[in-house]
Parts: C-alpha cells; structure tokens; sequence
C-alpha cells in the first residue's frame, strides 16, 4: 500500500515592533521577569487594549510579499481560556476576518536533477498576542510567571494542506523564515522563539482525495526538528493504520530527546473558545492609501532576486536560493559579484562554500562577516587573473578573517611570498631537476603506473612552495614525459 | 465601611448637619463661588460633606470606603490651587467616586469580594480627570457587585438603602451614588450605566444623572462589566450640575480605543435656551403596560409641564423596544463571562485560601469570590457563546441590536428628543425582588434600548408616589445631544422645585 502525507503548517512569527500588540511596553527579549509588563500586559481591573499600528503595518507587508488579500475591515476576536500565563482569561486574536487572506509562496525543493518546485497556498495570518511563560523548573511545588512575553505581536500564518513530506515542509518553512527576515516584519531567532512551527500531519492512501484524520504537532523551534517530527508522526500513523487501528485527532507535542511525539491533548479535551468580537477593539479599517504607502516601501522580493541571479549570473536555482536567502546575504553576493561581474558563479561559490562555512562554524551571520564584500573581490581577482592558486587563495581567505595586513588579498600575497609562478622556463627548469633525480619514478610513469605521475607534481609543488601554477606544472610534466 | 486615617478634621464627632438647607442644596456653581471667595475652603467643606457621611453613612450604606487622610489632602492641594488663582469649576468640591473607577491608592473592589483586598495602582482615566480638576474624592460609593443589578443589593458590601425610605432600594447598580447625593452626603457623584445604572438609581433616589453617549467618556481604568455597552455618567442634584460634571468627564482618550476623539464642548452652554418648538416624542410604547399609575401620573404631569414650556408633543415608535431586554440580557453577559475571566486569583484580588492545584484554584477562588448574580451572568454568557449556541444567541442579539438602533433613529426624525418614564415603577422594597432575577430585570425596560443604541439617556425628577417614592423622567436624546437635554432637563427645573426635595429627616 502506498501512502501519502499531508501536511500543513501554521507559523507563529514574532513581529519586530519595539511595543506590545495592545500596550505600550516594551518587548526586548531577555529582560527580567515580570520587568516588561504594564497595567495592561497583568490584566489589571480597568485597563483597555489599543493596537499598535506597527504590528499592522508589519501584517500588510506580509499580506503583499505573499500576494495575498488585505482584509478591510478586519476583526479583532477574543479566544476565552484560563491559564496562568494567560493574564486577561481570553487572548486577542482573529477568528472571522483575518488581516492577511489567502497569498502563496513557491518553495524548491532538492539541488539535483531530481530537484522541483511546487506552490504552497497560504489560508490566512492573523494578527494576536503571544501569552506569557510559565516557569516550572525554578519554583519547588509553585509555578513562576513570567509575563514579559505576555501581548507581544505575533502575526500567525497558517498554510492550506499542500505538502506531501517533511522536506516540502521544512522547504516552506524555510522560505517563509528568509521572507519573513527579508520584509523586516521579525528577527526570525528561532532559538528566542521568534519563529515557531505547528504541523499539523495526516497520511492517507496514494490516490485519494479525502484528507485523513490530523494531529498536530506542536514545539517544534529548529527545521530539524520540524522535519524529524514529521516523519516520527507520518510513520506512526502509517503503522496504527496497516494494523487496523483509527487515528484519533489530537494535539502532539514533540519530544527532541527522545525523537517521537506523544499526546498533549485529544480533541475529546478540546476546549470551547467561545470566539466572539473584542467589543473593546473597533473592526480594523485599512486604507487602500495605507497599502500603496507599505507596498511602495516593500524591497525587491527573494523570488525576484533568485530569478535575476538565474538569468544575469547564469546561477542554478539552488546557488540562486542560497544567496536570496537573506537581504544582507543577496547583498554581500551582489557588492561582491559588482566588481567582479565575469566571474558571477567564483563569487557564488566562494560565497557559499568558503564565506558561508567559515561563518557557520563561528556561530556568526553574514552582517557580522570580518572580511568585507569588496576585500573578497580582491581575493577572487587574483584568483581570476591567475596571480594565486585556488588552494592558495584558502590560506589568504584564513590571513584576511584574522584581519591581517588590514585584510586586504595583494598586501597579503605580497608579504607572504604567495605569488604563484607562472614563468614557464622557471617551472621547466624546476621539472628538469626533478625527473633528473626520480629516474625510478619516470621509468614506473611510462609503464603505465599514474600514481608515479601525481607524486611528481606533488614533489614540484612542494618545491616552489605550492606557487606554481597547478595547471601549468601539469602540462609541462606531461610534455616532458612524453618525450 | 473602611475606615482610614481619623482624626485630622477635629470636627468630625459634631450632630447632624452643620450645612443648612440651602447650602445642602447649593450647586456646584454656587460652592465654587464660596470656595473662590474664601468664604470656605476646600477643606472645611470637605469635612462637612465627610462629617455628613460618618453620621449617615451606618443607616444607608452608600459608601464602601472613606478615607479622610486622602480627601484632606486632596482638599488642600485644592485650596492651594484656589490660593494660586488656578483654580478650574469643580476645585475644591467634594465627589463621589462609584467604586468600579480604579483609584490610585484607593481600595477599588466593584463591589465585590473578589476585589476586597485590591488597592488600585493607578487612576481611571475619570478619576485623572476629576484630579487634574482639583476635584476631591470623598469616598467610593457602594454598587452591585460588578455593576451587575437593579437595586445595589448585590454588593459584597451590602444593601444601599433609599434615602426616601429605609425600606426600599435605592436603584442599581450605581445605588451608593444616588443616594449620597439624594442624602446630600456628597453635591455630586460618578456612576456608569450598562443598561440603566445611573438613570434608575436616579430616578428612584429622586436625583439627576446622565449616560453620555457611548465613547464620549473614556472605559479606561473603569472595571468593565459588557465593554460595548458601558459608559460613565455623573449623577447630581441638578441638571446644571450634571452639565459642570461632564464638562470635566467628556474627553479624548488614547487609552481607550472605543473613545471618540471631538472637539471639546461646554455642556452649559445651551442651559438658558428656551424650549420654544422643541418637539418631543413620546413612544406609544412606553405608555401602553407595565408602568404604575403613580409613575405614569408624575411622567403625564411633567410632559404637561413642558408643553406650559413651548414645547410639542408627538407620537412615535419605538416597536422592538420590547426584545431589548432579552437583547441586552443575552449580550451583556456574554461580554461580562469574557471580562470576568480575569479575575482567576493569581495575581490580585481574592484567592480562596486552600486549594489542591491550579484549576481548584480557579474553581474555589470564583466560586468563593463571586456573588450569586455575577456567577448567573457568567454562566449566561459562557452559554450564550458557546459552540453550537453562539448563532442562535449572540449573532442574533447583534441583529437585533442594530434594529433597536434603527427604531431611535426612526423616531428622531420626526422629535427632537424623546421621553417617558425612567423606570416602570417607583423604589421596590429591599428583598422584594431578589428571588426573582427577571423581574429584578424588567426595571430596566426603559433605560436599557439607549445602551443597545449607544445613545444619551438621563432621567430628572418629576414628582412622588402615593408612598412618597421618587419619580423619575426619562429623557433620551439623539447621539451627541447632551447640552440639548441638559437644556430640556434645565428649563424644567428652573419651574418646578423636585429636584430641590431631600428626604426630610436627613434635612436641618
């Protein structure tokens, strides 16, 4: 039996506003607890709730990176439940009438041949206020409550039921994170909570066109996660159904430690929310003045970007991803490639490998990135023109991170001695010297034994230092030993 | 009643009254001039209104909490301001505050034990107002707990009574209001009406008392029992009054996202218009059932009287006056049950003291917190909400709501402005309709259709029952039009002297 996985994916990202949805205090992470939170984040007796016009704005940029529909008016809803980090009783969400309707974002998925794009339609994203923390751990026998977080924007962005496995999902995720970074609407630091993931997972027969019975999944703050909890939760219900058993809907929590997901709670316990209008907040009206002013401000969009690195530079669409993945990414390979514009796919690879690696392993991100995009261009200039070597351009790279010789390539190349031998007779001379002392190794090379011929050139690029020119000491080699 | 700070006014152990008569029923106009010529200060009056309410206070319950040491130093800020020249209409006058306005300072329970031990850390923005006014706040009057009943029987604090008759209610939910200022133990007060609270307690305690226009007074800080259908409101001795007390109520507020942003207007400014053509329209409705002889007597007296004004009379129609109620009764509950939800024990007011985890918490902590009305309300509108009932109810409620709203503005193009009785009878009994919560409901009838609307209602006194009881007029006019009724209410009170009447033996 063949079996298919339908996932779709709700989004709680964080909007970058500096206040609260409803109030005026401020929402810096990290702050001690309980310090960030006014008369109207604890719910006093009295206080009221205003909206903060830039968590709209943020909404609206979204609503257009994704083509998607400005609801005007929008409504503002109050989902009633208790819990302690839920000051008010009820959290302001939107039920009926989201600000955000419809829109939808391509995603690529594989880097071979194998590699396909696919559309993922987008339901809605609404406008609401993130709760505050409970802290369990601190407090023997109590529970702490932090409200800090408590009113802080969240713009929730729901997916219709278009991905088919966890590599599609982690793909939309993924694209949604560079977007929601690319239009600066939230900070994407998944590790603060900025950006978090529900999958809300269904198998059903290859072929059908009924949806099965969902679960959703909830927790799950890195794509690998995402990823690994989806496939946990497609094989166990794969598994309950070849035995005969139902799936019963419910709400899952992923456990990363021990890499499964187990019930949270089923829809038996689902609560009424009893939903209806916040009477304290008027239906949001928003002008089609407002929109052309926030559309007129939106920059260029990661999917145009990938298509002009396709077509100008000659990119395959995954480099052309990697590089519009984020504005200061696209950014650094444009400053870069300006300089360079013959030598689009050296820049794209440097980028991507050496650039992109160095950062990774130091934990840094490319704003933070020591070597500039102009001083790389110097580097991938000497590379280019033949100055240096690949492998030499290596230890460059690692002199010009440390910032040595103010990080710039020539100064570098030339204080160390770096240069590569290009000088023909030099190399010829070289080589001549060293078949003189290998005759052994000669003679092996012309019975047919290749090894002999890389340990020549290993012993010539040892000679000069690693300045010759690879290439060249090659050809010569060969000419030689043709003779 | 709390009692803080005694002694610092030495007058305080003299008989009943010191003010006379005439000064008991001098307006706030008439006790800023003494206070600007210095023929008293803010403190001395301040101690005669609160020598008023230790000697009265123990028979009527009209206030909860009394805190001298913060008056008199209210009172002397304001005699510093009058010293200085700066002073505004109300400085140095003693008010009223309904305890559901968060008081800085000020213990601020809504009448309610869950709220017994909350001391408010911030002003409403009505009680900022009345500060920034140089006002003095001279206790925190008693109410239904919430705001949620007709007769101030409600209260964890305990029954108001009727300054009229010890045996009878004094109106609700703002019942501590209207009768410190029938009793005279405070020349003004604030209260807010959901579905009648200031106009009824009014009407019964024989005083005057406004609703505004839904968002003209700001909600912020104002404990909210149905958020779309509250509004603050003064209640006073006369309708000048009134127009001097929202002269400092009324105003734009960035807090409140249902407040309206207009441009400041002087609601005394049109009181000496005559009512020459003032055309008033009188639902056929309101006239039919329900109301009592006595009440219909003193209403058809006082239309009388307005006609001896100039003005005329029309017949219009209000016909879904009659689904308001269980409108009302369907919508404010449902907005109460989600307004409530904050009162859960874990971060101020009541907690019960044992409890087996967080749900008994929450279950003991309400259960003990709340009184037998609040927890019918809630239990209405979580129903009401509910899946499966939420479009039966609430979507319906909605649709009514907006017909009720269409009926005023039906009728007010045909009357300028529109009346009948406030109340379908006089002040019941105490304990007279606590068994029986609808027909506790049905005082409203009349008072309730202005909140579905969000228009302006006051009601004045017009006369007495066969037993002595107030009799209020209700007045409702179009939105935005207090200075006309202040100007209707006005007129009639500048010939008839009903609203000059106290209750005799609180007189000197």
């Amino acid at each position: 039996m063949q079996w298919e996985i339908v996932i779709g994916l709700e989004v709680h990202t964080q909007l970058s506003t500096q206040s609260k949805i409803f109030s005026g205090a401020p929402t810096a992470f990290g702050a001690a607890p309980n310090s960030q939170a006014c008369a109207v984040d604890i719910a006093l007796p009295g206080v009221l709730p205003v909206l903060n016009r830039g968590a709209v704005e943020r909404a609206i940029r979204f609503g257009l990176a994704v083509n998607a529909k400005i609801n005007s008016p929008s409504i503002f809803a109050r989902k009633n439940y208790f819990y302690p980090d839920l000051p008010k009783g009820y959290q302001i969400s939107q039920y009926e009438l989201p600000v955000v309707a419809g829109g939808s974002v391509k995603i690529r998925i594989g880097r071979d041949e194998n590699a396909y794009e696919k559309t993922i339609c987008l339901t809605r994203a609404h406008l609401e206020e993130d709760a505050g923390k409970s802290l369990h751990e601190d407090f023997h026998g109590l529970t702490g409550i932090d409200l800090n977080r408590a009113g802080t924007p969240l713009l929730e962005i729901v997916s219709e039921p278009d991905m088919r496995s966890s590599a599609e999902a982690v793909a939309f995720a993924k694209i949604l994170h560079s977007l929601v970074r690319w239009i600066d609407i939230c900070d994407g630091n998944m590790q603060e909570g900025s950006f978090r993931c529900d999958a809300n997972v269904s198998v059903r027969h290859l072929g059908s066109d009924k949806l099965g019975t969902r679960c959703e999944i909830k927790n799950l703050n890195s794509f690998r996660f995402l990823e690994k909890a989806i496939d946990y939760e497609a094989k166990r219900q794969i598994e309950i159904l070849e035995d005969g058993g139902v799936i019963r809907q419910e709400t899952r929590l992923y456990d990363s430690d021990k890499d499964e997901t187990r019930t949270m709670r089923s829809k038996e316990d689902a609560q009424d929310y009893r939903y209806f209008p916040d009477p304290d907040l008027l239906p949001l009206e928003i002008s089609e003045d407002w929109i052309n002013r926030v559309k007129a401000m939106l920059p260029e969009l990661p999917e145009a970007k990938r298509n002009y690195y396709m077509t100008i530079y000659s990119l395959s669409a995954y480099d052309a991803g990697v590089l519009a993945a984020t504005r200061e990414m696209a950014n650094y390979f444009e400053n870069t490639v300006k300089l360079l514009p013959a030598s689009a796919k050296l820049c794209a690879n440097w980028i991507m490998g050496e650039v992109n690696g160095r950062l990774h392993k130091e934990l840094m991100d490319i704003a933070q990135c020591p070597i500039s995009s102009a001083q790389l261009a110097g580097l991938l200039l000497r590379i280019s023109d033949g100055t240096i070597s690949g492998k030499t351009a290596k230890d460059v790279f690692d002199a010009m991170w440390r910032s040595e010789y103010g990080g710039d390539a020539d100064t570098i190349i030339e204080a160390k001695g770096l240069k590569q031998i290009s000088d023909v007779d030099e190399i010829e001379k070289l080589i001549d010297d060293i078949l003189a002392a290998q005759p052994q190794q000669v003679a092996d090379y012309r019975n047919g034994k290749e090894k002999a011929f890389n340990s020549l050139v290993g012993q010539a690029m040892k000679a000069t230092k690693g300045k010759a020119n690879p290439t060249q000491v090659n050809e010569l080699l060969k000419k030689k030993l043709m003779r | 009643m709390h009692h803080h700070g005694f002694g610092i006014y030495p007058s305080l152990f003299y008989d009943l009254p010191r003010l006379t008569n005439t000064m008991l029923n001098y307006s706030l106009k008439q006790l800023s001039t003494l206070l600007a010529a210095k023929k008293i200060s803010s403190v001395e009056l301040t101690g005669e209104f609160l020598g008023r309410v230790k000697v009265l206070n123990p028979d009527y319950n009209a206030f909860i909490t009394v805190d001298e040491k913060m008056s008199f130093a209210q009172a002397r800020v304001a005699d510093a301001m009058i010293a200085s020249g700066q002073a505004h209409p109300l400085t140095g006058i003693p008010i009223a505050q309904k305890d559901i306005f968060c008081t800085k300072g000020w213990l601020t329970t809504c009448g309610s034990k869950m709220l017994s031990n909350f001391i408010s850390p911030y002003d409403a923005s009505v009680i900022e107002r009345f500060n920034a006014a140089g006002a003095v706040n001279i206790g925190k009057t008693n109410m239904d707990e919430f705001a949620m009943g007709s007769s101030s029987e409600t209260s964890f604090y305990g029954p108001v009574k009727n300054p009229w008759d010890i045996t009878a209610v004094p109106g609700g939910s703002s019942g501590g209001s209207a009768c410190a200022v029938a009793a005279r133990m405070a020349p003004a007060a604030t209260g807010t009406d959901t579905g009648g609270s200031i106009r009824q307690p009014a009407a019964l305690c024989g005083v005057s008392g406004i609703k505004p226009t839904y968002g003209l007074v700001s909600r912020y800080g104002m404990i909210a029992f149905a958020s779309s259908l509250d509004q603050g409101g003064p209640i006073a001795k006369s309708a000048e009054d009134l127009a001097l007390m929202l002269n400092v109520m009324v105003g734009f507020d960035t807090r409140d996202s249902t407040s309206l942003q207009r441009e400041t207007e002087d609601y005394a400014r049109n009181l000496a218009k005559p009512l020459q053509g003032l055309r008033i329209g009188l639902p056929k409705e309101y006239f039919v059932e329900g109301m009592s002889a006595d009440v219909a007597r003193a209403v058809e007296a006082a239309i009388v009287e307005y006609r001896r004004l100039g003005a005329e009379t029309v017949e219009v129609s209000l016909p879904n006056t009659k689904l308001s109620i269980p409108v009302y009764y369907v919508l404010a509950p449902a907005e109460a049950s989600s307004n409530l939800s904050r009162f859960d024990g874990a971060r101020y007011g009541y907690r019960a003291p044992e409890y087996t985890n967080l749900n008994d918490m929450y279950q003991k902590s309400r259960a003990q917190g709340f009184g037998a009305e609040v927890k019918r309300r809630i239990l209405i509108g979580t129903y009401v909400l509910s899946h499966g009932y939420y479009d039966a109810y609430y979507i319906q409620a909605q649709k009514l709501r907006r017909l009720i709203a269409q009926d005023f503005a039906e009728a007010f193009a045909q009357c300028d402005i529109i009346m009948g009785p406030t109340t379908p009878t006089v002040a019941f009994d105490l304990g007279e309709k606590n068994s029986n919560p609808v027909q506790m409901y049905l005082s409203d009838t009349y008072t309730i259709a202005t909140n579905l609307a969000g228009l302006p209602g006051m009601s004045i006194p017009v006369g007495f029952s066969d037993n002595n009881r107030p009799v209020g007029l209700h007045i409702v006019g179009n939105y935005f039009a207090e200075a006309q009724m202040l100007n209707v209410a006005h007129q009639y009170q500048q010939v008839t002297d009903w609203h000059t009447r106290m209750p005799h033996k609180l007189t000197a």
